[in-house]
């Protein structure tokens, strides 16, 4: 071994022994620091995917709309006359753990540059957030801090906030999880990919200038935490979205031009995986001199150039010879900008400093021959046994039930949360945040996005597998509310240690239950991001995956509210109730357990119930669609009359079911649909076509909310609880 | 009573986009050879205490529970005696 590389060196850069071997192979040498350090961001779980790579094979990436699938820095889908949606979601769980609020800025300027660098300006973002207990001392104090961090980020850039989650649970207490998901909009002509190309052409560094900020960033979202890592204190990233506003707009014009070749965001492994990626997918070199790269601090080694991971930087290969305009244009924004480098024949990463070059490794080493595992995996004892329902004891006041559900911080409403985002900069936003999906119009055209993030740690924790594929069709029945076609999804996989086979089990079952869903839904899966590592002190988070799913809306004119819109309207329950309430809110809030069996899921009755909700729409009957989820029925229709303030009395039941079992049970196939009373015959011939049973009807009116003989409460009551249920976490 | 004054600085390295920004106001003021600027902020704080340790364990306690972000800034602080 040379003098660089002691085993301890190898250990502390996160390689096995064995990897470190596969290194020496490629090379035909020992490396030196520089090049393990190359290795050690390149091969770590969150640039090289080696643990989940083999199993994401597992999900379907293509479709006729599909233009760019995974393996780029976003996905794209074509929504017709000429124009296409890039998206993708990521996560940035562990630098939003040590400092929340840049932690959360910084992981939305992350996948704001995914997207704009793929041509695309970005129109839209969502989150998916998961906390620790409601009373554990930290919640609150994250909470606020990484809706801040959010929320700043966003509004200064000028990109809307339309949507989101937040959950609670105590498997989050020392791993929270941050998600952000961007969706921008580009012309076909204008896509842009991240290839380098052109022997000779110049690699030029765009934005702020380089600090040592996050050095080993990568490796450390690929381990886990120890208790005392609050104390670790790395060199944390701070956001900056002025700077990224003007990266925005001259990357863009820059595109435009067609004065560049290629362009990636420096993300997590800074210039090494910008540049070695660029390189991969063009089957190129490219030759860096470090000596020429902008920096703001003194004394910074090649090893810190290379892995620094400062925020708002972008690495493009442009035509030689017009090195100038690129910088002119550049500088026109007020960006720091050096030419860094070349395109070489030779596939390799070539790294100088001046004259001397300080490490070179072949480019395949670092990208597509990275190593890639098959975990083993192992079923932990079943979780998800069935409980009787004899053992579950029925509530004697089910008005306190839902009262209970409505008002805890899963269920309330989230107004302390999206009232921090701007939801409506750009001014395309139809339905913004707590609706069932976010629609955002598309100017010059009769046409709409919906979006939707979903996820459900509890089903996920007791049969990940069909865990996974009830939250892909949460997705596509939030988008359905909306009369939109689901046509993309992208996927945050949040786990723990993958070098526990219980938790690859988890993996590998999520993955391939969603795999599931996606093909008998017609859906592709067209980017996404793998989150292992996500445990402290040995107790890991439980499996969340967290899906984002994007659909076409033809003609925005005919999108229903999710809220009741007209007193004297009718209201129908549309669906099935099923028996199993495994899993439910209602279990976990009101018996504080955490188990039974998920109730099954039927892809084919999806499909019905999906085909349903369009014609619904289509057909212009429908004053409002909403579909029911967390809490169930009982709640479902209660979030239907807060916006307006209108009371509801629904009188005919049809149901053998425990009382408590059907408003609270969350079957996965029920929608409320409100509509013109008189319409109802055309209503119900569109359902029985569907094959969708009605399961209770009522009327619209008045200030009470009724259901059967089981709840009569004054709405303002309701009202009341849910508006409040989340601010009592401060 | 004693006068606590409390300075507060971004550590080395941590990038500071506001003192960026006066930074290159200066420069378009005409300010010329302003090589850096570091933005921070100072907390003056009465203490009902007369007795000086005791002035700086709460001192200490408040900048580590609420004045400082220890994750990104560093601090100093003197304590001035009664004003």
């Amino acid at each position: 071994m040379t003098e660089a590389c002691t085993s301890e060196i190898i250990e502390q850069h996160g390689l096995s022994p064995e990897e470190y071997d596969r290194i020496v192979q490629f090379l035909g040498r020992e490396p030196n620091l520089v090049e393990l350090g190359l290795f050690s961001v390149m091969w770590s779980e969150h640039c090289s995917y080696k643990s989940s790579r083999f199993f994401l094979k597992n999900l379907p990436t293509r479709g006729k709309r599909v233009l760019q699938g995974p393996g780029e820095n976003a996905g794209i889908i074509d929504i017709g006359e000429g124009l296409a949606v890039v998206f993708k979601i990521e996560s940035h769980n562990h630098p939003s753990f040590i400092e929340p609020y840049q932690g959360a800025a910084t992981g939305v300027g992350g996948i704001l540059r995914d997207i704009f660098t793929m041509g695309a300006r970005p129109i839209a973002n969502l989150n998916s957030l998961h906390f620790g207990a409601v009373d554990h001392p930290r919640t609150p104090y994250l909470l606020e801090r990484v809706v801040a961090g959010i929320g700043d980020y966003g509004n200064c850039i000028g990109v809307p906030t339309v949507g989101g989650e937040v959950h609670f649970d105590p498997c989050y207490n020392g791993n929270i999880l941050v998600n952000a998901f961007c969706l921008g909009l580009v012309e076909h002509d204008k896509i842009f990919r991240a290839k380098a190309q052109g022997i000779g052409n110049p690699v030029i560094y765009v934005g702020s200038k380089t600090g040592r900020d996050g050095i080993h960033g990568a490796t450390m979202a690929s381990d886990a935490f120890e208790v005392g890592s609050k104390e670790r204190r790395p060199q944390v990233q701070v956001g900056d979205p002025f700077t990224e506003k003007l990266l925005l707009e001259a990357c863009l014009e820059l595109m435009q031009e067609g004065k560049i070749v290629a362009i990636q965001d420096m993300g997590a492994a800074g210039l090494t995986s910008s540049s070695s990626e660029m390189a991969s997918r063009g089957g190129v070199g490219i030759e860096l001199d470090l000596s020429q790269v902008p920096r703001r601090e003194t004394g910074m080694t090649p090893y810190e150039v290379l892995l620094s991971e400062s925020q708002e930087r972008m690495l493009l290969v442009a035509e030689k010879g017009r090195e100038k305009e690129v910088s002119q244009v550049l500088q026109k924004w007020g960006l720091d900008v050096a030419v860094v480098g070349k395109v070489i024949e030779r596939p390799v990463l070539r790294v100088c400093e001046g004259e001397e070059v300080v490490g070179e490794v072949p480019v395949v080493a670092l990208t597509d021959e990275a190593p890639a595992y098959q975990r083993q995996r192992k079923a932990p004892a079943p979780r998800g046994k069935d409980i009787p329902i004899s053992e579950i004891p029925t509530p004697k006041d089910l008005g306190r039930s839902l009262t209970q559900l409505i008002g805890s911080p899963v269920l309330a409403s989230k107004h302390w949360v999206f009232e921090q985002y701007d939801h409506t900069v750009q001014t395309n936003t139809v339905v913004g945040p707590g609706a069932d999906a976010a629609v955002l119009r598309l100017k010059g055209t009769k046409k709409g996005i919906a979006l939707t993030v979903d996820s459900n740690r509890s089903y996920s924790y007791l049969d990940p597998y069909l865990g996974a594929m009830h939250i892909v069709a949460e997705g596509v029945r939030n988008l359905g509310c909306v009369g939109a076609e689901p046509i993309g999804i992208t996927n945050c996989l949040n786990f723990g240690n993958p070098q526990r086979p219980e938790v690859m089990w988890e993996f590998e079952q999520s993955v391939l239950g969603m795999g599931e869903a996606c093909r008998a839904l017609g859906i592709p899966v067209v980017s996404g991001n793998v989150s292992f590592y996500n445990e402290t002190s040995g107790k890991g988070i439980d499996p969340t995956p967290v899906i984002a799913t994007v659909g076409l809306i033809e003609d925005l004119q005919a999108v229903p509210s999710s809220s009741f819109q007209k007193e004297g309207d009718r209201v129908a329950i549309f669906g099935r109730a099923t028996q199993g309430f495994g899993g439910s809110e209602y279990l976990r809030l009101l018996h504080r357990q955490k188990v039974g069996k998920i109730p099954p899921m039927d892809l084919e009755e999806q499909k019905q119930l999906l085909q349903f909700c369009r014609e619904v729409v289509r057909s212009g009957f429908a004053h409002s669609v909403h579909d029911v989820s967390k809490g169930g029925i009982a709640v479902a229709l209660a979030e239907c009359c807060f916006s307006n303030g209108i009371g509801v009395q629904i009188d005919r039941v049809e149901t053998d079911l425990r009382p408590d079992l059907w408003l609270f049970g969350e079957s996965p196939d029920i929608v409320i649909v409100s509509y013109k009373a008189g319409e109802e015959r055309s209503l119900l011939s569109l359902a029985k076509n569907s094959k969708i049973n009605v399961l209770a009807s009522g009327t619209l009116g008045g200030d009470r909310y009724s259901m059967e003989s089981w709840i009569d409460l004054p709405l303002s009551q309701l009202v009341e609880v849910w508006g409040k249920g989340f601010e009592e976490i401060f | 009573m004693t006068k606590a004054k409390i300075y507060v600085m971004l550590k080395e390295g941590v990038l500071d986009p506001q003192g960026g920004v006066i930074q290159r106001s200066l420069a378009s003021l005409s300010f010329k050879g302003v090589a850096k600027v570091r933005q921070g902020k100072v907390f003056e704080i009465l203490l009902e205490t007369h007795d000086r340790r005791e002035a700086e364990r709460q001192v200490q306690e408040m900048c580590r529970q609420l004045l400082v972000n220890p994750v990104i800034e560093r601090y100093d602080f003197v304590i001035e005696g009664t004003p």
